[in-house]
């Protein structure tokens, strides 16, 4: 199937299921390095995206995505709601009037989402954060439309590098954000802010199958 | 017409106290709150920011002030989704300290980037005095303004610009955080707005008097300043 406005709003629905399904495991992970609120955060933002999708259905990938970003920035409280606010509003910005998001295009889209995050977070790859997500899953992406890859099959290599980069998370010392305030203790934990990306990630390549 | 504030807290009655307490020094700014989430929680909401910016838009540019990490962010947000971002300027500075500069500065008819400018020039300020002992005034002090200064000085004023908002933010900022009563051609040299009241040109001589334990320190800082044109042309 074509990544169309239907693919975008399945992507949104399976995202918020991920957030509400995984509620409690992100809090924990949260709570290991952070402040525990990083599962109710999402939970909370995505319902509130889903509900202002469902007030005013949008026609288009990027008005969905612009939707979502408003609607995250405005109730996710902590730092995630500007970071992925800006990310999907980047991407967002990225697609344009595209009905049909193409490959190319997606990869597009992916890279603008990742430096929408970078330059509000500041964070580099290496720094325990969701960058460490993103930055493989864009990697990953552009070398699958590279190679003639379908929708799915960049939407996969995309969700399968962020699951392994967000894992990857797991043996790093914080650098940036909440965790880092605790050192080398935040090391042996899995960053929930990569878990969450990955999470989205992968929602994004169950919406195209 | 002049420059508008926007304030971004995590708290919604620390953005609300903060826009009155300016607005007590800046009558005629329009000064706007965006603290709290929507549903009143603490933390920062995106759609509070940008209505505050909607808001704003229209006068002479907006400055904003923000007061903690994701405030920060979701205030760079906000100025990104704006539709016109033209004019908008997010200062780094302390809320509080950094928003009556910028209030004062707006109220004198300063622009956007003259009001960033003061209240960062706090900022600065603060970090300089950061080691001077502010202790409170005592009784006494009212009395040593009859009594003759326990330190003095006359300096003239060498920038182009002479005094207006950024070097009276420098001058009150340093002078708050010192034990002395300070007056400057007679006027409270702790009060941003009293000393722009001065209208003192580039030529004109500031008589500085300073009683109390740190006299001569506040003193030198006025003089070290205006002798350096307040690092201005």
């Amino acid at each position: 199937m074509g990544l169309d406005t239907k693919w975008t709003l399945k992507w949104l629905e399976l995202s918020a299921e991920a957030m509400k399904e995984n509620r409690s495991r992100l809090i924990d992970l949260d709570r290991a390095i952070g402040d525990s609120d990083h599962g109710e955060n999402m939970d909370r933002g995505f319902q509130a995206a889903m509900a202002k999708l469902a007030d005013a259905p949008p026609e288009t990938p990027a008005a969905a995505l612009k939707m979502t970003a408003m609607a995250l920035m405005s109730s996710v409280g902590g730092a995630a709601g500007p970071l992925y606010g800006t990310a999907f509003l980047r991407a967002s910005t990225a697609i344009g009037d595209a009905a049909d998001v193409e490959p190319s295009l997606l990869v597009d889209a992916l890279e603008a989402a990742l430096g929408g995050i970078v330059a509000r977070g500041k964070a580099e790859p290496g720094d325990k954060t969701m960058v460490d997500a993103w930055t493989p899953a864009v990697e990953a992406a552009r070398k699958a439309a590279d190679d003639g890859g379908l929708p799915e099959e960049v939407l996969r290599a995309a969700a399968d590098a962020a699951a392994a980069g967000a894992e990857a998370t797991e043996p790093l010392v914080a650098r940036k954000g909440r965790a880092s305030y605790l050192g080398e203790r935040s090391a042996g934990h899995r960053d929930p802010g990569a878990e969450s990306s990955a999470l989205i990630l992968r929602a994004a390549a169950e919406a195209a199958l | 017409m002049s420059v508008r504030l926007v304030v971004v807290s995590h708290s919604e009655k620390i953005a609300d106290g903060a826009v009155e307490l300016a607005a007590q020094m800046a009558p005629d700014v329009q000064i706007l709150a965006a603290g709290g989430t929507t549903d009143g929680r603490i933390g920062t909401s995106l759609e509070k920011v940008m209505e505050a910016l909607d808001k704003a838009a229209g006068g002479d540019g907006t400055v904003v002030l923000a007061d903690l990490g994701s405030a920060v962010m979701t205030a760079e947000s906000a100025i990104e989704f704006a539709e016109e971002t033209g004019g908008i300027l997010l200062a780094d500075a302390p809320l509080i300290e950094g928003l009556v500069a910028a209030a004062v500065a707006a109220q004198s008819g300063a622009d956007a980037k003259g009001v960033k400018d003061a209240a960062e020039a706090v900022a600065a300020a603060f970090a300089g005095a950061g080691g001077a002992a502010a202790e409170p005034a005592d009784h006494a002090a009212s009395a040593r303004q009859t009594a003759a200064p326990d330190a003095a000085g006359d300096f003239e004023l060498v920038n182009r610009a002479g005094m207006h908002a950024r070097p009276a933010a420098k001058i009150a900022g340093g002078i708050s955080a010192l034990d002395a009563e300070v007056t400057i051609n007679g006027i409270d040299a702790s009060s941003m707005t009293g000393l722009m009241t001065l209208a003192a040109g580039k030529g004109s001589v500031l008589r500085v008097e300073a009683t109390g334990p740190d006299a001569e320190k506040a003193v030198e800082y006025v003089g070290g300043l205006v002798r350096s044109g307040f690092g201005e042309p």
